[in-house]
C-alpha cells in the first residue's frame, strides 16, 4: 500500500535528486563553474534571455523549422512507405537507392542544405526532414507491408477494389498503430536536427546555444538544453495522449 | 423463375513453380430464390474456393458464373468468412456499415439499415463497442449482420460456425435458421460438418474429388423448425457420408 502511494513521488524524487547532485559536484570544487553552471545559476539566465528577447526568438525561429521540417518529413515518408509498402515493383526499384541514401547522416546534409538553399530556414527544413522522413518511412512501409490480407479481402468482398478505397478503408487504419510509432520517434529525433541545423547559422536555438559557448556562457546553453527538453516532453506527451485516442480501438 | 446464380462447366486450376493444380471441374449448379443450399465436402475439395469464385475473389480457369444483377441499394453476394474478421479499428455499428458505404445510400440511411441488421442478430446493445470488447460468437454475428446489411440476393457462408465452440454454434445455426426461414433469405453455405448442413439446408450438394466435383445432390425433407434427432434428417446425413466416403472420394 505504502510503496503504490509512494510510486508517483518516485520520478520526482528522482529528479530533485539530479538537481542536488548537479548543484553540489560545482559548489565543492570538483568542477569549475564555468565548465559546469550549477542549477541555482540557470534562472538568472533565463530571466536575462528572455528580457532581451532572444529566448522567444530562438524558440519561436526553432519551433517553425520543427513543425515544418516534421510535417514535411512525415507526410512525405508516409507517402513514399505506402507506394512501397503495396507496391513490390516501387520497393523493388528502390531498394538499393534506399540503401545508399539510408545511412548519411542528417549533419552530411548540411553542406548541401547551404549550396541548395543558403544559409536559411529552409535550409534548416530541409535538413530536419530529411532525419524524420527515414524514420517515418521505414515505419510506414513495415506497417503498410504487414496489413492483414484477409482484411483486404474483406474490402474486395464488399466493392472496395481501386487503389483509393482500399488505401482508405483499409490499408491506412490498419497501419496507423506502426506509423504512430515511427512519428513518435520522429518528433524526438526531430530536435536534434534542429540543432544540427541551426548550429551553422540559421536562427534558432541551435544558433543561439553555439553563439553563448564560444563566449563561454555555459549557463544560457544548459538554460537551451533545458527548453528543448521542455518542449519535447510537451510535445512528446500530447502526442501519446494523441495516439492513446487514436488507437482506442485496440485492447 | 430464373436462378440467382448460375454456374455452368466451371473449372479452377492453378500453377504454382510449375506445377499445375486443378481444384474444380465440371461444376454446374443453380441457386434458386429463396432456398438454403449447403454445399458439403472434405477439406482442401474447393469448397470456399468456389464460394470466392461466386463472390469474384478468385477467378475461374473456365466456365461461367452469372448472377442476377442486384436491385439498387443491394448486392448479388455478400460473404461471411470462417473467422469474422471485423475491422478492429471500427466500432461495431460502423463495422456493419462498411458493405452500405459502396451502395450510394446517404449516412442516415446507412446507419439505420446497419441498426436494423445489427438488431436482427440481437446485439443491438452493442452498436458502440469496439471489436475487441466481443466474444467470438457476438463477433461472428456482427459478421453476420454486415453481410445481412446490404441485402444480398445472396448469402454466401464459409464455414462461418466452425471456430466456435458447440454450444455457440448451435445456438447460432438456431438463429440462422430462424432468421432465413423468416426473411425467405437465399443462402449459400459450405460446410464440412455433415450434421449441420442437414439441419440448415434445404438442399445438399456433396462436393469431392480431386478436383472436386459435384457427386450427389439431396433434398432434405423435413419442416422447420427442425429437431437435430429427426430421423429424416440423421437418415439424410447418413446417405451424404456414404457419398464422401466412396472408396474413389476420399480426399489426397
Amino acid at each position: 500500500m505504502r510503496a503504490r502511494r509512494a510510486a508517483p513521488l518516485l520520478p520526482l524524487l528522482g529528479l530533485v535528486a539530479f538537481f542536488a547532485l548537479w548543484e553540489a559536484v560545482p559548489l565543492a570544487g570538483l568542477v569549475n563553474p564555468a565548465f559546469l553552471p550549477p542549477p541555482s545559476a540557470l534562472p538568472g539566465a533565463f530571466l536575462r534571455e528572455l528580457r532581451t528577447g532572444q529566448w522567444l526568438a530562438a524558440i519561436g525561429n526553432s519551433l517553425g523549422h520543427y513543425a515544418l521540417g516534421l510535417g514535411l518529413g512525415i507526410g512525405l515518408g508516409i507517402a513514399a512507405g505506402t507506394v512501397t509498402g503495396l507496391f513490390r515493383t516501387a520497393e523493388a526499384l528502390t531498394a538499393w537507392v534506399v540503401r545508399v541514401l539510408r545511412p548519411v547522416p542528417g549533419l552530411a546534409w548540411v553542406p548541401f542544405a547551404i549550396i541548395w538553399f543558403g544559409v536559411s530556414p529552409a535550409a534548416a527544413v530541409f535538413i530536419i526532414a530529411v532525419g524524420v522522413f527515414w524514420i517515418v518511412y521505414f515505419a510506414s512501409h513495415g506497417a503498410i507491408r504487414g496489413v492483414d490480407r484477409d482484411l483486404l479481402e474483406v474490402a474486395d468482398a464488399f466493392g472496395f477494389r481501386s487503389a483509393p478505397e482500399r488505401l482508405v478503408k483499409v490499408v491506412w487504419p490498419a497501419a496507423t498503430p506502426g506509423i504512430l510509432v515511427g512519428v513518435r520517434t520522429a518528433i524526438g529525433q526531430a530536435w536534434m536536427a534542429v540543432v544540427a541545423a541551426e548550429i551553422f547559422g540559421v536562427p534558432g536555438l541551435g544558433q543561439r546555444m553555439m553563439q553563448a559557448s564560444t563566449l563561454l556562457a555555459t549557463d544560457i546553453v544548459v538554460v537551451y538544453m533545458l527548453t528543448m527538453a521542455f518542449l519535447y516532453g510537451v510535445l512528446d506527451a500530447a502526442f501519446t495522449a494523441l495516439q492513446g485516442r487514436m488507437l482506442r480501438w485496440r485492447a | 423463375m430464373a436462378g440467382l446464380i448460375e454456374i455452368r462447366a466451371l473449372a479452377l486450376a492453378f500453377t504454382r513453380e510449375g506445377a499445375r493444380t486443378e481444384v474444380l471441374a465440371d461444376l454446374d449448379l443453380d441457386v434458386e430464390p429463396g432456398e438454403f443450399l449447403a454445399i458439403v465436402g472434405a477439406s482442401g475439395v474447393g469448397k470456399s474456393t468456389l464460394l470466392r469464385v461466386i463472390a469474384d475473389l478468385v477467378r475461374p480457369s473456365a466456365g461461367s458464373v452469372r448472377l442476377s444483377p442486384p436491385a439498387p441499394g443491394r448486392r448479388a453476394v455478400a460473404l461471411v468468412f470462417q473467422d469474422a474478421r471485423l475491422l478492429p479499428w471500427r466500432r461495431i455499428l460502423d463495422n456493419v456499415a462498411f458493405g452500405l458505404e459502396k451502395l450510394r445510400l446517404a449516412r442516415a440511411e446507412r446507419r439505420r439499415r446497419a441498426g436494423e441488421a445489427l438488431a436482427r442478430v440481437g446485439l443491438a446493445a452493442l452498436a458502440a463497442r469496439w471489436p475487441f470488447q466481443l466474444s467470438g460468437g457476438q463477433r461472428q454475428r456482427v459478421a453476420l449482420a454486415r453481410a445481412l446489411a446490404v441485402e444480398p440476393h445472396v448469402l454466401l457462408m464459409d464455414e462461418p460456425f466452425s471456430a466456435l465452440d458447440a454450444l455457440t454454434r448451435e445456438s447460432l445455426q438456431d438463429e440462422l435458421s430462424r432468421l432465413c426461414g423468416a426473411a425467405r433469405q437465399t443462402v449459400l453455405f459450405v460446410t464440412h460438418d455433415i450434421e449441420e448442413a442437414v439441419y440448415l439446408a434445404d438442399r445438399i450438394v456433396v462436393l469431392a474429388g480431386s478436383p472436386g466435383r459435384i457427386v450427389a445432390t439431396h433434398t432434405v425433407p423435413a419442416p422447420r423448425p427442425r429437431d437435430r434427432a429427426a430421423p429424416a434428417l440423421q437418415e439424410t446425413a447418413r446417405r451424404i457420408r456414404r457419398d464422401l466416403t466412396a472408396p474413389d472420394r476420399l480426399p489426397a
